[in-house]
């Protein structure tokens, strides 16, 4: 027992795997800017929750960060224009979320109001918590690791639940992804300066940044920006393992603090809150320039990209646009994806728009595609070794195959993270967590049909 | 000029034909371990090269027939089921080819040929497809067919081992150092060193020979080294330990199997073993130096245990999913083997140990399950 402490104490949390990261591609180029596009489709959903209701109509003209859709209901989140132009429509349009999604049209015209504006920088912490929320609120900000949860939601746990630490999530434990740990190598006294904002929106005096070892550089800029703004007292940098999923929510907590968010809970439940690097960017900027969340950082990779890299890009832009920009790929692309190569959503269309969500696009060539039958399952456990949940998920997709709804309930479909680390390493090829998904889809409309 | 347009109208046609492209969508995760079913499978085939190759050089031609009979059997059996009942042919998978391989790994070194394809068929068919194939059998289909051929043709399976000299099938680098009658220690090296083990009390009543001698000649580092390096009589596959191990260090290297079940299994009986002969120590113990140690690694090292432990015991569907459920179940198959190493009418016990705990898997899954997160609070949670 005790050698397995010992285990876990380097580890952080139970399971895991080590795909071939693949970050070279894009790992260190400084961020470039993609141009503004002719037109954005800037959808109204970009988050979780419900989508924002427009406010703006055919024919207008909107200037660059203008309120185009606000937050319809508490879970949701405004909207702004990317660019300065005119609404030519409001209409359904493939997104990642959808083959149909409402989306604000605007093409790009006149001038750069907010991009010319001298940044006015206020002495925020004179500024109230509410003040600050409500700034974060405005701009719209979402979480950006993928998840897209509204953060201002996030920021203000309900009454009776007490937070004491903010959790900085710059795991990037996704393959292919550099898009934070460029952001931390790049701006680690900003990121410093949001964590700060986000503490004190929280009223919490301890933030822990979590980083994989894999990214030296960004763990030396951060720790060098944290002694050097004199702040080791309330934050602190914890290097941990490289291994997958190290950024998922429950087990970077684990990891950091030695606590489980109990089944069914939330990080609030065990005093925690965690937000993405590029979240606490964002937060920065929306409190310190009041500047809507209208562009954000990505990274462009995978085998067949001429020229992989980290980019700034406006929300609303289309994966064609980008890639006509950076030249293009070597190849036909067999597979697009948005966000990583373990979670990511597989694309039907390169007219697809950039959405507050979005960390990456990967393109895959043919060779890079797995398109194999399944097979039965051997029984091999390794997926019982991988699952970071302590779940059966050979058993779990057995039983969503042949229809055992009782089974499958006993075994917990819902503790599932969705990380996918079973289907990555199940020899028999089974898409395990696509099993699951079907499985919790099962009981769900069960349990509504009672 | 026309010819120019046409040219490129055929281009921008061709080009909006590229440009309504047809993307592979699929849920997440899009990258995969290179390792599926078919390279694990080869991977494992690979890893039992050098035992046997071992046992080309050691037994000569009759082990090489039996090998490649047995591999060859497994493989028609499997396609000629999987034709006639008009399932998708996967008899090229590595699985047959592994089953067959272990089969013929686990006959003595001079038994027929077509014996060993009479059990390749009957683990084939009977073991593994009839079950509902690979992934549906409850029993290892090698071990299954090894029990099916000790029932069915006991003398070619227990009695005709494989001569190193005139009477001599441990090996010729055993000598008589102890000074034994020759009666008594042609007794004890015309048989596999585990039989001589149980048959020593016999031994020494029948031949007059002093136990000291006796235990002495079996315990002897000559003989412990046999054991190790593998000149020395037993099934076509298990004599080696040196082999077995650089094959079980690659599977290790390569992640299929884990040390769980072999550890544990080897680390049972050498535990179990230890404690038996303190207790009843062997007639003339007290006069050897070091008798637990040698004791100890005389068992381990000795029948099929390290070909067992590594090789069989850790195939993938049967055995439990969980690490603790492996634990439990090697250790099963530890105290299983032990038992019929000491008190058993057979000299080895490895493969039905594992045969039983086999049986035994299903219930180990039910029960043993791993802890989901978030599930119990941890006293840090609670402060």
């Amino acid at each position: 027992m005790l050698f397995r402490g010992f285990i876990r104490g380097f580890s952080g949390f139970k399971g895991g795997i080590h795909p071939p990261e693949n970050k070279f591609f894009s790992e260190g180029k400084e961020f470039s800017y993609i141009s503004i596009p002719h037109t954005c489709f800037i959808p109204l959903q970009q988050h979780l929750g419900k989508p924002a209701k427009p406010v703006v109509e055919e024919g207008q003209s909107v200037e660059e960060g203008q309120l185009i859709a606000e937050a319809d209901g508490f879970i949701s989140a405004n909207v702004h224009s990317s660019v300065p132009g005119k609404v030519a429509g409001i209409r359904s349009h493939p997104t990642v979320y959808s083959t149909r999604t409402q989306c604000v049209i605007i093409e790009t015209e006149g001038a750069f109001s907010a991009t010319s504006k001298t940044s006015q920088v206020e002495n925020w912490e004179t500024l109230s918590r509410e003040e600050l929320l409500s700034r974060i609120k405005d701009a719209g900000i979402v979480g950006l690791g993928g998840a897209a949860f509204p953060t201002a939601v996030k920021l203000s746990p309900p009454q009776g639940k007490t937070i004491d630490t903010l959790i900085v999530n710059g795991a990037e434990c996704e393959p292919y992804l550099t898009v934070d740990d460029m952001l931390m190598r790049t701006f680690p006294g900003e990121i410093l300066e949001g964590i700060r904002v986000t503490m004190k929106v929280l009223g919490v005096d301890k933030a822990i940044i979590g980083i994989e070892k894999n990214k030296p550089e960004a763990i030396a800029n951060l720790k060098h920006a944290i002694t050097e703004n004199k702040l080791s007292h309330s934050i602190a940098l914890v290097a941990l393992q490289t291994k997958y999923p190290q950024g998922a929510e429950k087990q970077l907590i684990k990891a950091l603090l030695g606590r489980e968010v109990p089944s069914g809970g939330l990080p609030m439940d065990v005093r925690a809150v965690v937000q993405n690097v590029g979240t606490i960017y964002a937060i920065r900027e929306a409190v310190l320039f009041k500047k809507p969340l209208y562009e954000r950082y990505i990274t462009v990779s995978g085998p067949i990209v001429q020229k992989p890299g980290n980019y700034k890009v406006r929300l609303g832009t289309r994966i064609s646009d980008i890639l006509d920009e950076i030249g293009g790929l070597t190849e036909e692309p067999a597979k697009v994806i948005m966000g990583g190569p373990m979670c990511g959503i597989a694309l039907d269309s390169l007219e697809i728009p950039i959405v507050k969500g979005t960390s990456g696009i990967l393109f895959f060539g043919k060779k890079n595609v797995y398109n194999d039958a399944y097979l039965p399952c051997i029984r091999c456990g390794r997926c019982v070794s991988a699952c970071p949940a302590g779940l059966l998920p050979c058993d779990l997709s057995v039983a969503v195959e042949r229809g055992m709804n009782d089974a499958l309930e006993a075994l917990k479909p819902f503790d599932c993270i969705m990380c996918g680390s079973c289907t990555y390493v199940c020899p028999s090829r089974r898409p395990i967590s696509h099993f699951i998904k079907l499985g919790q889809q099962r009981l769900k409309s069960r349990s509504a049909a009672k | 000029m026309a010819e120019e347009n046409t040219t490129n109208e055929k281009e921008q046609e061709k080009e909006k034909g590229s440009s309504k492209l047809e993307y592979v969508l699929s849920i997440a995760p899009h990258v995969r371990s290179s390792q599926s079913v078919f390279t694990v499978m080869w991977l494992v085939v690979i890893s039992l090269l050098p035992a046997t190759s071992y046992s080309f050089y050691l037994f000569g031609l009759n082990a090489v027939k039996l090998v490649v009979g047995a591999v060859i059997a497994a493989i028609a059996s499997e396609a000629l089921y999987q034709l006639l009942m008009k399932k998708k042919m996967t008899a090229l998978d590595g699985s047959a080819v592994i089953t067959g391989l272990l089969l013929a790994m686990n006959v003595p070194p001079d038994a027929p040929v077509w014996m060993v394809c009479i059990g390749s068929a009957f683990s084939i068919i009977i073991a593994k497809q009839l079950f509902g194939g690979l992934g549906f059998n409850i029993f290892n289909p090698a071990l299954a067919a090894r029990a099916f051929l000790m029932a069915s043709w006991p003398v070619h399976m227990t009695t005709r081992w494989h001569q190193f000299s005139q009477n001599n099938i441990i090996s010729q680098m055993i000598e008589n150092s102890a000074g034994l009658p020759a009666s008594a220690f042609d007794a004890i090296t015309s048989a596999t060193p585990l039989a001589s083990l149980k048959g020593a009390s016999k031994v020494i009543t029948d031949f007059g020979a002093s136990a000291d001698g006796v235990i002495q000649t079996l315990l002897s580092p000559q003989l412990l080294k046999s054991l190790f390096i593998g000149n020395i009589g037993g099934c076509l596959g298990e004599t080696s330990v040196l082999f077995l191990l650089i094959g079980a260090l690659f599977l290790l290297w390569k992640r299929i199997i884990t040390w769980h079940i072999p550890v544990i299994y080897m680390a049972t009986v050498a535990v179990f073993m230890a404690l038996y002969y303190t207790v009843y120590p062997l007639p003339g113990a007290e006069s050897i130096d070091n008798f637990l140690p040698r004791i100890v690694l005389f068992h381990l090292l000795s029948g099929g245990l390290v070909l067992g432990a590594f090789f069989m015991a850790t195939d993938m569907v049967t055995s439990p999913v969980t690490h603790k459920g492996m634990i439990i179940y090697a250790a099963g198959c530890g105290i299983i083997t032990s038992i019929i190493r000491l008190w058993g009418g057979y000299p080895e016990g490895v493969s039905y140990s594992i045969l039983l705990m086999n049986a035994v898997v299903p219930l180990i899954d039910r029960y043993i399950k791993p802890k989901v997160f978030g599930t119990t609070m941890t006293a840090k949670t609670h402060k």
